[in-house]
């Protein structure tokens, strides 16, 4: 197996995002908050949304863990912003897609920042680090669905 | 000149001659599980290339040849630990299973509502959730022994923490996570005054030199072959005879059966009334060539080969910028383990950095949640060495932390 790589895995935008993240804090007037964990190795996370009129009007997390989780949480929160639920969905999906080595979505520019994970694919044992953000996304987007159709 | 020379060593260790991502590997995970030495691979093939046959049931020479086997590894095993008698061998899947055993019959069978049972925060899931499960079903209460800021146990508690209520006392011999090493025979004689039954966690206490639990005093104790260079499914619980012969089986089925009858039956002689069903018979075999070769080291001199990698780990360590490691300062309180973090590089960040320079080192709670918890962390990086590890390994460890640090800052 070729060997990968370190330096795609910690570029610098990840360092940054891990040191400065985007949007952590509590938001007290969130709609839904999925508190997410990854017991084998400890990362954290409770993503806080409020969802008006079918759109994310605010993302924002509290939580701790590497610095894969944290930095993909804090790209994440930036990007869907203002999104409609179903186009949050399709990011999580497309996301997915990325760090299943699909090259097409690492170059898929509404990815933004995300794209920097793009090198996570290739250390597959901290996959699940990235997509801690994005599986509380869905949750909270399965949630939302489900509330309006009762 | 030394006779022990951990270079030789490994080249019994056929895992360890390879290259991980371009590197030499560098096995520092050895708490977690040691590398095989090749003569318990052999062992392993030996028996499914030449003997394999159900124990304890044939009149056939191949099973006559595997429960030779079968119960000759149990008595090396029980030598191992100066058990009085094979017989207080009892062989498990592993430590867990092990506690597991004596939860499910001892501790269904002793323990009330109201009772108490204490452990402490320093121990591993495998030594806290069988009794939380076990004092959920009968109502009985759970106590701990605190841990200091070195992360060593609080003693100066029991006398107020042990009373006419503390049914067991529970609690590992060594800290996986930390390295501690408990002191076993100062706790036990503390419990035996309020006539607590003792079980020891030895899953990482067995494994570097040779154990004598006559002198240790405890009522159980149990421990993983994995760990002590054999295969991974197989363990042993040693119980003092009277108290296995006391205890109800803990399965039900094959082997541990004398006469079956419509509504009940009678057991099989201990320890084979808590050997249901076709047992690890391999495993077992492999075990007993795991303690085979570990008999034939000088164990004062793995003790202090052990030591030695100790003070220089902990040493290069403490160079480290951003450094913090956690457990005993004092080297004769620890076992060959080092647990820490660095500056705001996550375990998982380090682990991932050291795995590129072909450094194998565990990152996570280690199962050890109580613990990350009494020192506000969530997880640590854990280096831990063994018979085969040696002086330039930890060298290549301190090296790669400085590219941690070049990545992390």
């Amino acid at each position: 197996m070729e060997t990968p790589q370190l330096s795609s895995l910690y570029q610098q935008l990840i360092l940054e995002h891990y040191r400065s993240p985007r949007n952590k804090g509590d938001l007290p007037d969130k709609t839904v908050e999925i508190h997410m964990r990854n017991p084998s190795c400890g990362d954290e996370i409770r993503l806080q949304l409020r969802i008006e009129d079918g759109r994310i009007a605010e993302a924002k997390f509290v939580g701790s863990g590497c610095s894969i989780s944290q930095a993909a949480v804090s790209m994440m929160t930036g990007l869907i912003k203002g999104r409609a639920l179903d186009e949050a969905d399709a990011l999580a999906e497309r996301f997915k897609e990325m760090m299943h080595g699909d090259e097409a979505a690492a170059k898929d520019r509404s990815m933004g920042d995300l794209r920097a994970l793009a090198g996570v694919s290739k250390f597959p044992v901290r996959v699940k680090c990235a997509l801690l953000g994005f599986d509380a996304l869905q949750e909270a987007l399965k949630q939302t669905a489900g509330g309006e159709e009762h | 000149m030394s006779s022990f020379d951990p270079v030789a060593i490994r080249r019994e260790f056929p895992t360890l001659d390879q290259q991980v991502n371009g590197k030499p590997l560098v096995y520092l995970d050895n708490a977690a599980t040691s590398q095989k030495p090749r003569s318990v691979l052999d062992a392993l093939n030996g028996y499914y290339l030449h003997d394999n046959a159900n124990v304890h049931r044939g009149i056939h020479e191949l099973s006559r040849r595997a429960t030779e086997a079968y119960e000759e590894a149990r008595a090396k095993v029980a030598r191992w630990i100066n058990a009085a008698d094979p017989h207080e061998l009892v062989w498990t899947r592993g430590t867990t299973d092990a506690i597991n055993l004596v939860a499910g019959s001892w501790g269904m069978d002793n323990i009330k509502a109201g009772d108490e049972i204490l452990l402490t925060v320093l121990e591993h899931h495998s030594n806290l959730v069988p009794w939380q499960l076990l004092a959920r079903r009968v109502g009985a209460k759970l106590r701990y022994v605190e841990i200091d800021d070195q992360g060593r146990l609080e003693l100066g508690d029991l006398p107020s923490l042990l009373t006419e209520r503390t049914k067991l006392v529970a609690f590992n011999h060594v800290s996986n996570a930390l390295g501690t090493i408990n002191p076993v025979k100062d706790i036990v004689a503390a419990a035996k005054k309020v006539g607590a039954v003792v079980l020891v966690d030895g899953a990482q206490g067995a494994v570097h030199m040779p154990v004598d639990v006559q002198d240790l005093g405890a009522d159980f104790y149990a421990f993983s072959g994995h760990k002590m260079c054999g295969p991974t499914g197989i363990g042993a619980l040693w119980g003092r005879r009277e108290l296995l012969e006391s205890m109800e089986p803990y399965q039900g089925g094959g082997e541990m059966i004398e006469f079956v009858e419509r509504d009940m039956s009678t057991w099989a002689e201990v320890p084979h009334k808590f050997e249901a069903g076709t047992p690890n018979i391999a495993g077992a075999i492999g075990f007993g060539a795991a303690v085979d070769f570990l008999a034939t080291l000088p164990a004062e001199e793995v003790a202090a080969h052990e030591r030695a990698l100790m003070s220089y780990a902990m040493e290069r360590l403490a160079e480290v910028p951003g450094m913090r490691i956690y457990g005993p300062e004092s080297v004769e309180d620890r076992s060959a383990v080092v647990s820490f973090t660095m500056g705001d590089a996550h375990p998982h960040d380090i682990s991932t950095i050291l795995d590129s320079e072909g450094i194998a080192v565990r990152a996570g709670h280690h199962c050890a949640q109580l613990v990350m918890k009494r020192f506000g962390v969530s997880a640590t990086a854990r280096a831990s060495f063994y018979i085969y590890n040696t002086r330039d390994e930890i060298d290549r460890l301190a090296d790669a932390l400085e590219v941690v640090r070049g990545i992390f800052g």
